[in-house]
């Protein structure tokens, strides 16, 4: 079974975010654990508060996009932090959860807030049984 | 990137032929040596948007180019309604109007120097930097479409600065022909708390001394004297512009093939001009120019307001603002005939040269003031439009220093606390909520600016006029 987990790769003035996982549905949850990772450290969040999140797409990778953009507007709007994700993608629609805390400047230390996420190196991919997930975000 | 592949078309101009689909040769503006430096990507890019309809004349890129999305960052193009041609999201960037402004405070360093610490301290903590942080000023719906209408001179009529400030700003302050009914609720929502915020990433406040003088005939009359002060402020168009970015991108990506555009890439986003898609977008992309104007204007107010507590009785004078993320209908002469052209600027300045109908009569003789911003730890310069500027990237010049590694890799190489240590000792004093953000933009991380603005000047851009080197940097 692969293991899920997340990563981010290099862009010239930006960064990569990727999620890994045996699922699609788990390679959107790490994908969005590497967009807070852009922000700060995905463990310093504590998930005591959820906000529930659904979007729908024409392909997988306008969804991904979507997802992403999705937690941009509510990071922004609620001024809020979010550590772990629930995803359930059934064919165009995703339903998902974000949970996560208010910011707080002295305990994430955010280090840069993000404007979108982009269309650039964006894939929803599936690679030896593993699923791939991936895009570059503006910050 | 390979410079064999180019013809050399100038000292500091490098062209690639038509190949494949491109309608148009790419010309990159710089010396060999920011070339080769550049990344395989912004060629790539750069002959992806040279395929795009309506393209007229070359896609240009400026000597700081770098890797972007659709669009490099330091890209140019114009494009023909009449042919067809398109408008792209991706062209003008997510942070709508994003740019740069520059106040004449009239003191001296040795006004400043005493009072450096206690001003870094007064202006981070006026002006709300950083992630999350939140403005003094909130719009209900009213004053919101008020604002996206108003741009800058919304900002004068509600007491966030003067008159004269107006004529110092592109478009006179208000960017016309804004349709803030294109702006969606969702835009909105993210400006709520966000007017009069610097935002974080490169965004800064800096307060800087003028070290040289670069042409004597000029600068003087834009106010610039040596070892006087000014304050530099680059931000944007915040959450709202964020957001008109990541709603057109995805409806012209959705819509691109309806009208018939093949994308070489899904980043290259675009509607034609003359469709619902794209007047839609450039009424919101004009509002949210707006927005980042009036955001502007208002930070100035508050920049005012510190200098005046600290300095009282003295008045800090607009000396120009100037967007480096824009599209902007203009006329240009293309071979011989004038033309209404749609020109994007992805992290590139408007460099209108003198006597352009345009520019305010204070500075007609001596053209547009270009405010290029360095990294933290650098150097930044003014520049001016030239006349034979017009007729190369359609006025138009670089905007910055431009990456030359990512964030990623700054990460690996520098830490905030040591850099901020660092730039102390060197009298620089760095105020910033977050140490990693100072790491992941520290000055080694940018091209050398100079060598940026020299090319620039060598190819005829613009010219330069004087350096700046930071006092003080408030960063997000």
């Amino acid at each position: 079974m692969t293991e899920a987990r997340w990563e981010h790769f290099p862009h010239g003035a930006d960064v990569g975010v990727r999620g890994l996982g045996p699922s699609m549905d788990a390679a959107f949850e790490q994908a969005a654990a590497a967009l807070t990772a852009v922000i700060t450290d995905p463990t310093t969040v504590a998930p005591s508060e959820a906000v529930e999140i659904a979007c729908s797409a024409p392909d997988d990778a306008l969804l991904l996009a979507d997802w992403l953009n999705a937690l941009v507007y509510e990071m922004s709007t609620r001024k809020m932090l979010f550590g772990r994700f629930e995803v359930r993608i059934e064919g165009d629609h995703l339903s998902g959860k974000a949970f996560g805390e208010r910011a707080d400047a002295s305990r994430h230390h955010p280090a840069a807030e993000i404007k979108g996420a982009t269309y650039t190196a964006l894939g929803v991919r599936r690679e030896q049984g593993q699923w791939i997930a991936q895009c570059v975000v503006d910050v | 990137m390979d410079t064999a592949r180019f013809t050399r078309i100038s000292g500091f101009a490098f062209r690639i032929e038509r190949f494949g689909r491109m309608r148009v040769p790419a010309v990159i503006y710089a010396d060999r040596a920011l070339l080769a430096e550049m990344d395989d990507k912004v060629l790539e890019q750069l002959t992806n948007v040279a395929t795009l309809p309506g393209i007229v004349g070359a896609a240009c890129a400026m000597p700081d180019a770098h890797w972007g999305y659709g669009f490099p960052i330091g890209g140019v193009a114009a494009f023909d309604p009449d042919a067809g041609g398109v408008i792209s999201a991706g062209g003008v960037g997510f942070d709508i109007s994003c740019g740069v402004r520059t106040l004449l405070t009239g003191l001296t360093e040795d006004e400043i120097e005493p009072a450096k610490a206690r001003l870094a301290s007064a202006l981070f903590a006026r002006i709300p930097a950083g992630v999350g942080s939140t403005g003094r000023v909130h719009l209900d719906a009213g004053e919101m479409t008020a604002m996206l209408r108003g741009g800058a001179r919304w900002a004068v009529e509600r007491g966030y600065g003067e008159e004269a400030d107006l004529e110092r700003i592109e478009e006179r302050g208000t960017m016309k022909g804004a349709q803030p009914e294109h702006v969606s609720d969702r835009a909105r929502a993210r400006q709520r708390d966000e007017m009069g915020t610097l935002g974080s990433g490169n965004h800064y406040l800096e307060v800087q001394r003028v070290s040289r003088i670069l042409a004597p005939d000029i600068a003087p009359l834009l106010g610039l004297h040596e070892r006087e002060v000014v304050v530099s402020i680059h931000c944007g168009s915040r959450g709202l512009g964020h957001q008109v970015g990541t709603d057109y991108l995805r409806q012209m990506a959705i819509a691109a093939a309806e009208h018939g555009i093949e994308l070489p890439d899904r980043e290259l986003a675009s509607a034609p001009i003359r469709s619902p898609v794209g007047e839609a977008y450039l009424g919101a992309m004009r509002a949210a120019t707006n927005c980042a104007l009036a955001n502007r204007q208002i930070i100035t107010h508050l920049t005012r307001e510190v200098f005046g507590e600290l300095f009282p009785g003295r008045h800090l004078r607009l000396l120009y603002d100037v967007s480096h993320n824009t599209c902007k209908v203009e006329e240009h002469v293309v071979g011989g005939r004038a033309m209404q052209l749609y020109v994007h600027r992805k992290g590139a300045t408007r460099a209108f040269g003198p006597g352009h109908p345009d520019l305010p009569p204070s500075l007609a003789a001596v053209g547009q003031p270009v405010l290029i911003g360095g990294s933290m730890g650098t150097a930044s310069y003014v520049l001016v439009g030239t006349a034979p500027g017009m007729a190369l990237a359609f006025g138009s010049a670089c905007h910055g220093a431009g990456r030359r590694m990512s964030r990623h890799a700054a990460l690996h190489h520098w830490r905030g606390r040591e850099l901020v240590d660092e730039l102390r000792d060197r009298g620089i004093i760095v105020r910033s909520p977050s140490s990693r953000g100072v790491a992941e933009e520290a000055p080694g991380a940018y091209k050398d600016v100079g060598a940026v603005v020299d090319a620039a000047e060598g190819a005829g851009l613009a010219r330069k006029v004087a350096k700046l080197e930071p006092l003080v940097c408030i960063k997000g």
